[in-house]
């Protein structure tokens, strides 16, 4: 009876496993290579389903029906598919859509294990990967795949630059990390931890939290120690929240500054302004900069009842660029359409003259937010005030510096 | 300054009070577990879920009823009781006569569907539940501030536990309760209601789940995820303290909240482990646990 029994249980988690895995949003007509179709891999229900998940997939729905629907007079197609923050997942469901569905490109990929997992293979298939989600700098770097592989929103280089270097010229010169025991963490604190070091301040320190933490307040107790006019946090989602929550509880953020390097509105909204106020953080994109990307985050509001985060407009705006340069390429095929998607400048609600580099980067400008106080918001999800724009230049790694060796033969 | 092993003595005593903070959620939590085993001979899993649910009832009566802080520690707990009436009623009392591991079963699948329920209904990213104003600044110990919530909650929890201790070890009501788990049928036949005080005594257990909740709310975040994270450990709490065993449970929160808070001084990168390494020394040396007695 007992084996029976977990037989069962072993039979239904299996099952329950693959259903979420293959579960397709609508997928009529016939696969063929004449079809244009594309598959969204996310995490749909885990630690980072608000930050892509469901939103995602919406956002790339939102593009085709925005393009027309329709490719060579062939409707296109969409999959989509939770890959679980499991690399191996992701790895199988990727497979799959290339060799039996026929899928033409996979879009947003976050986690950055995902993501490099996902590129590998997309390299080995000759299929066009585009990263949103995932940050990490090997993924134009190490793990590069000038010819198939796209990192479209941000990398932690970037991410290091933009908040690094500004706060430093601000008088924030000694700086203590609070990081993520894993390689997003680490690659966090080292990028940043180099630009602090150009541009002229000192890293006091660091210390290493195991991955979802629920309490920092002794880390921070360290932090606090460390007399350092900063604190980082290399870290994401909720260990970030709960840093945050800490320090304003422990009193942290009067004598020094709490300085976000991974942080979105989804998390900003989920602290409450009245503990995030003041807080520097960057992104790619905003909701509300320009009556371009108001309209945008309306019409995704309307479907998904919030307001999108920089993720959510990158991948709407890298799967319109792919189909555009299908369209223009006449063909589906991976080099053609890599080559237009190259050439093409990106002008769109989320980036204007954005361009994709020889090594898969995407390079557009990048914004400084600090988030308002409580009376400065007149509205829900009115957070940010804009402090200053880095040109995509300034903010992504200079090709020069490339560690990419597929660039260098 | 003194130093011991090279960190100033000053910030040992801050973490060994931190320490102190998150060793009451583990007692409170604990204990609630104790209870349930040493009662139901139920291994609870649902626990986690409870404690999140409880934490969210309290931010959906402060956001939809402008609830207070207040009402909610009396509230919220009591809501988190009524479903856990409804599930013993319903389910776990046909599974008491089976093996442990149906109640297991059971309890787990509960939980995966609460956090479902929930992670559906309002994101996984968490809602924000602000500090009662009366608790907003710190106390000045002289090595560290010591935010006035936390002291609180150490207040709370400890006086809780003691509460729960007193009734079940030392009052009529908690002998009759010890009384219907050795032998349920003799107690029975005096006239006392057993099914009534098993329903009740679950209810009971998960309420405390729900109380640790709310009591949670301001500090972490308001998340589906919540529960599941501290849970594990809790349960790694109740082993090395012995299952069912009251006293284990409390002693046994405090002492791994300040092993752990020490670790995080000496070797962060443990911090996360280290329970788990004591619970498999305690295992190997006394494998009913360090309170435990062996049946």
């Amino acid at each position: 009876m007992k084996q029976k029994l977990l037989a069962g249980l072993v039979a239904a988690t299996l099952g329950l496993g693959a259903g979420a895995a293959l579960s397709q949003a609508p997928a009529p007509g016939k696969a063929s290579d004449d079809v244009v179709k594309i598959g969204v891999l996310t995490d749909m229900s885990g630690v980072y389903a608000d930050y892509g998940g469901p939103g995602a997939v919406t956002a790339a729905k939102m593009a085709i029906e925005d393009f027309g629907g329709k490719m060579f007079g062939k409707t296109i197609e969409i999959v989509s598919a939770d890959h679980q923050n499991k690399a191996d997942v992701a790895k199988n469901v990727t497979q799959q859509w290339f060799d039996r569905d026929k899928v033409d490109a996979t879009f947003e990929n976050l986690n950055s294990a995902v993501a490099i997992a996902v590129q590998g293979l997309g390299k080995e298939k000759n299929k066009i990967t585009v990263v949103t989600g995932a940050a990490s700098s090997k993924l134009t770097n190490e793990e590069c795949s000038p010819n198939s592989g796209i990192h479209y929103l941000m990398d932690t280089i970037a991410l290091g630059n933009v908040v690094g270097k500004a706060i430093v010229k601000d008088g924030g010169d000694t700086w203590f990390f609070l990081t993520a025991d894993y390689a997003f963490g680490h690659s966090l604190e080292k990028d940043t931890g180099d630009v602090v070091k150009a541009a002229g301040g000192k890293v006091l320190g660091a210390v290493r939290h195991p991955l979802s933490t629920s309490d920092f307040s002794s880390f921070l107790l360290q932090a606090q120690s460390s007399k350092a006019k900063i604190v980082g946090l290399a870290n994401a989602g909720l260990d970030t929240v709960n840093s945050i929550k800490a320090a304003s509880e422990f009193g942290i953020t009067k004598n020094q500054n709490l300085a976000a390097l991974l942080m979105l509105i989804t998390d900003v909204h989920s602290v409450g302004l009245n503990t995030a106020q003041g807080l520097y953080l960057t992104e790619g994109w905003y909701w509300d900069m320009n009556p371009e990307t108001r309209a945008w985050a309306k019409r995704y509001e309307e479907r998904m009842k919030k307001k999108p985060n920089s993720n959510h407009a990158a991948v709407y705006s890298s799967v319109m660029h792919y189909l555009n340069a299908v369209k223009a390429a006449g063909t589906d095929d991976t080099a053609a359409v890599l080559k237009k998607m190259k050439e093409t400048p990106i002008n769109d609600m989320f980036a204007k003259g954005g361009k994709i580099r020889e090594d898969g980067r995407m390079v557009h400008d990048m914004y400084l937010f600090q988030v308002k106080t409580p009376a400065e918001s007149k509205a829900p999800w009115d957070y940010y005030k804009l402090k200053g724009t880095v040109k995509g230049d300034d903010a992504f790694q200079s090709l020069a510096m490339s560690r990419c060796a597929a660039l260098k033969k | 300054m003194t130093e011991i092993f090279g960190v100033p003595i000053q910030s040992l005593m801050g973490q060994l009070m931190i320490g102190l903070v998150n060793g009451s959620f583990y007692a409170m939590l604990s204990l609630g577990l104790a209870v349930i085993f040493g009662m139901l001979n139920v291994v609870n899993f649902a626990h986690g879920a409870f404690y999140m649910m409880g934490a969210f009832f309290s931010w959906l009566l402060l956001k939809h009823f402008e609830v207070n802080y207040w009402w909610s520690l009396l509230l919220a707990p009591l809501g988190v009781a009524t479903v856990g009436v409804v599930v013993e009623k319903t389910m776990l009392r046909w599974l008491y006569q089976l093996d442990h591991l149906y109640g297991l079963l059971l309890t787990f699948g509960l939980a995966l569907i609460i956090e479902g329920f929930f992670r559906d209904q309002y994101g996984v990213s968490g809602q924000p539940y602000d500090l009662p104003d009366i608790f907003k600044g710190a106390f000045d110990l002289g090595f560290m501030m010591l935010p006035k919530y936390r002291a609180w909650v150490i207040v709370a929890c400890l006086s809780v536990c003691l509460a729960t201790w007193f009734v079940i070890e030392r009052t009529r009501l908690g002998s009759y309760l010890r009384a219907g788990t050795e032998n349920p049928k003799l107690v029975q036949a005096f006239g006392i209601n057993v099914p009534l005080m098993v329903t009740l005594t679950y209810a009971f257990g998960v309420g405390l789940a729900g109380l640790a909740g709310v009591l949670a709310a301001p500090v972490y975040q308001v998340n589906p995820l919540m529960g599941s994270n501290i849970i594990i450990v809790v349960f790694a709490v109740v082993v090395i303290g012995g299952m069912g065993s009251i006293l284990g449970a409390v002693v046994t929160g405090l002492a791994l909240g300040l092993i752990e808070g020490l670790t995080k001084v000496f070797y962060p990168e443990a911090s996360a482990t280290v329970v788990f390494i004591i619970m498999a020394i305690v295992l190997l040396i006394r494998p009913a646990g360090l309170f435990g007695r062996e049946k």
